[in-house]
């Protein structure tokens, strides 16, 4: 067991975990305006183009969006679990916890091949294979461009959620998260919820609105 | 350097010799010093470009190739706004005095405030490399379609290099505002902070809050160019407006960037050589605060010609006039401040009033600017120019100096020969006045910014301009020169030269490693100080020590 120290600028422990939290909290921030700015950016050609955005996005894959929302809902769970294993010290049950939320996480990687594969087949991909039907013309490819721009950025943050959970992991290993120091864990756990959070703002956008 | 030693505490200069022991030092005082570096590198680099094109306009016909002068304005723009101006005041004297000033023994992150500094070089290094390369000719805004459909220099490369710049911003940004609100000294509270500190946190907020669009706005520009697809190309139903919008949302702020935190170092020059207490010090942190706001809501103001609708043109102008208060209540703030203060005209305190000055000019001339029908005859002339150059330049290269001679002993433990300073200090203010008041005269008449030639009768006026530019580029490189000698030969400099009242001057120069032998404890308010005989009360409660 490593000795628990605060780093040299912290008086405490509690100090320097809360401060953690808050440096997640406004990183958070800038992420949600640096997604918020693309999510605008959508809302305004899906505004000027509504019928053209409804007849591209009836390519999308809904299964696979829509499984994608339950594996990221339910890894948010397990993360929380994983910290209350945390807290109580439970370790077993932490690294448990831990390997499940990596597990949804690869699944929901995994889903979202499937679909770029699909779309590919589709001819979805804008300036590689792209078809555009007459009904799209001419901003449907907007809508692509839009997706292909959000969902592998939003699949790189879950990557990089992804890594930081083998940290995690490891640091469970080592036996420096414990009852009395897990603020690192519940920093990583933050920014997996909003990793979560920016996929349930991306659904309705790429899969819902104007389907019917 | 055996001249920096001997019978001192061990500061944080000479704690750990090793290479290694600065480029991965987790110190902020260090890490401000490294950005000290590769700022001032850029720092030259812009300037030789401004160098350049003042040489180029001395005459109508001009000496470079046009798409040469192109080049050349764009990396000037690029190198001096993302490279230098942004950065300049936070990650130097913000890195190594907020720490000091808050009665803090380091940044809340230290990991992240060197990665910081590591990230900055990476984009410079891929801008440099796309200057090597040949350069970008889109002008400093990269503006669509040009730069999507026709542009032919490296846009890419530069923007991903405004990309990474980013970074750097988001996390020195991130930093600040974490490690004031939670690492202030016991007594500490919000409204005993010194206004520098008050300056940075606001500074901060925005970085926080606008760089993330422009990331976004530019990784949609390289995504056109690299994909070839039409984000913002009409023919293909995009809207290059849009990118207008999205562009000036952020770079809007970005002069507000530049100016918040020169806002702050001013305050804390003019007390210490007023020996006075700052006027209205509450409306002062509240001006900062509003004008961080307001800037979010003042962008179309860039776009009045562009065919924005005469409507969103008339709020913008207005949101633009309301952003006037608070930077007004800070200019007369200022200048209530003087009101039987006991003053010494030292070298930081020319450059703070030369920067009140200029800033008021500059401020002013927005209004101008900012009122629509005016816009129409001024837009895009060099009227525009003078008026961003007396904010940017007049204001917070100004505030900067004046910022690094005030910390210079603290940060090196010597003191600057003061005469040389109060000469560099002069031409400054005159150097930059010939530069740019004539180019609101030939803004006035018509001279449009980035045009490559003009018309012989306004040779007059750009000779005036180049003249200034020469003296102001000797005023630029002279502190390079005695600043150099005093980091080796200066006087040493004792801990509390100026007798301010700042926590950073309750510890030796320069600090040791972890800032303060003891946590202080803080009693007072910032600016004690008393004209009457000069004496002052430091936040400590240490009274003229």
């Amino acid at each position: 067991m490593r000795s628990l120290q605060p780093e040299i600028q912290y008086a405490t422990l509690s100090q320097q975990g809360e401060t953690a939290q808050l440096g997640m909290w406004v990183f958070i921030a800038t992420e949600t305006l640096f997604f918020g700015a693309l999510i605008f950016t959508y809302f305004i050609y899906r505004d000027a183009y509504p019928k053209e955005f409804a007849e591209a996005g009836k390519d999308a894959v809904l299964w696979c969006g829509s499984v994608n929302v339950g594996l990221l809902l339910t890894s948010s769970l397990t993360m929380v679990l994983a910290i209350d294993a945390a807290a109580d010290g439970r370790r077993r049950h932490l690294k448990n916890w831990l390997l499940a939320t990596a597990g949804l996480g690869i699944a929901f990687v995994c889903v979202k091949g499937v679909e770029w594969c699909l779309d590919f087949a589709h001819h979805d991909v804008p300036s590689i294979n792209f078809i555009m039907k007459p009904a799209e013309a001419p901003a449907g490819e907007l809508f692509w461009v839009f997706y292909f721009i959000a969902t592998p950025l939003h699949a790189l943050h879950l990557l990089i959620g992804l890594g930081l959970i083998l940290y995690m992991l490891w640091r469970v290993r080592r036996g420096d998260l414990t009852p009395a120091y897990y603020a690192p864990l519940e920093v990583v756990g933050l920014y997996w919820s909003f990793v979560d959070t920016v996929w349930i703002f991306l659904y309705p956008c790429i899969y819902l609105v104007g389907r019917s | 350097m055996a001249t920096i030693t001997a019978g001192l505490p061990t500061s944080y200069v000479t704690s750990e010799n090793t290479i290694s022991s600065w480029l991965l030092t987790k110190d902020h005082k260090r890490i401000a010093l490294l950005f000290f570096a590769s700022i001032t590198f850029f720092f030259f680099i812009g300037g030789i470009a401004a160098t350049l094109i003042r040489m180029h306009l001395a005459t109508p016909e001009g000496l470079l190739q046009p798409d040469i002068y192109n080049r050349m304005f764009t990396m000037h723009g690029i190198v001096m706004v993302w490279f230098f101006l942004i950065p300049s005041i936070p990650t130097t004297l913000g890195n190594f005095i907020i720490p000091l000033a808050i009665g803090a023994h380091d940044l809340a992150f230290p990991r992240i405030n060197l990665a910081s500094w590591y990230v900055f070089n990476l984009s410079g290094l891929v801008l440099l490399y796309a200057l090597i390369m040949g350069g970008i000719d889109t002008g400093w805004t990269f503006y669509t379609p040009y730069s999507t459909l026709f542009a032919n220099g490296y846009v890419i490369a530069a923007t991903l290099a405004v990309f990474i710049n980013g970074f750097s911003s988001i996390m020195t940004g991130l930093n600040f505002v974490v490690t004031i609100h939670r690492l202030r000294a016991p007594g500490m509270t919000w409204m005993r902070l010194p206004l520098f500190v008050w300056g940075i946190y606001s500074v901060s907020l925005v970085m926080l809050l606008a760089t993330p669009v422009l990331a976004m706005t530019v990784l949609l520009v390289a995504m056109e160019r690299f994909m070839g697809v039409g984000i913002f190309d009409p023919a293909r139903g995009g809207d290059p407006l849009l990118f207008q919008h999205m562009f000036w949302f952020y770079s809007h702020p970005a002069v507000y960037i530049m100016i918040l935190p020169a806002m702050g170092v001013v305050s804390e020059l003019i007390t210490c050589y007023v020996r006075r207490p700052i006027f209205g010090y509450t409306g002062m942190t509240y001006a900062l605060m509003s004008i961080a706001i307001i800037s979010f809501f003042v962008w179309g103001h860039h776009m009045f010609t562009a065919g924005i609708s005469i409507y969103s043109a008339v709020v913008f102008s207005l949101m633009t006039f309301f952003v006037a208060v608070p930077s007004a209540i800070k200019v007369f703030n200022w200048t209530a401040s003087l009101h039987k203060g006991s003053i010494t005209f030292d070298a930081p305190m020319l450059y703070a009033l030369g920067f009140v000055l200029l800033f008021t000019i500059g401020g002013l001339t927005g209004l101008i600017v900012a009122t629509v029908a005016l816009d129409v005859h001024l837009q895009d002339t060099y009227f525009v120019i003078a008026h961003f150059h007396y904010i940017m330049v007049g204001g917070t290269v100004s505030a900067f100096f004046g910022g690094l001679h005030y910390w210079w002993p603290k940060i090196t433990g010597r003191l600057y020969p003061e005469m040389w300073a109060r000469m560099a200090a002069l031409l400054t203010f005159v150097g930059f006045n010939l530069t740019f008041f004539p180019q609101f005269i030939l803004g006035y008449l018509g001279m449009p910014r980035r045009y490559y030639a003009y018309p012989p009768e306004w040779q007059a006026w750009n000779v005036l301009s180049s003249a200034g530019a020469s003296i102001l580029a000797v005023a630029y490189i002279l502190p390079l020169g005695y600043l150099g000698w005093s980091l080796l030969r200066g006087e040493r400099a004792a801990p509390n030269p100026w007798r301010a009242t700042g926590l950073e001057w309750q510890t030796s120069s320069p600090p040791p490693k972890h800032n303060f032998e003891r946590t202080p404890v803080v009693t007072a308010g910032p600016y004690l100080y008393d004209p009457e005989d000069g004496g002052f009360i430091a936040q400590n409660g240490a009274v003229n020590a």
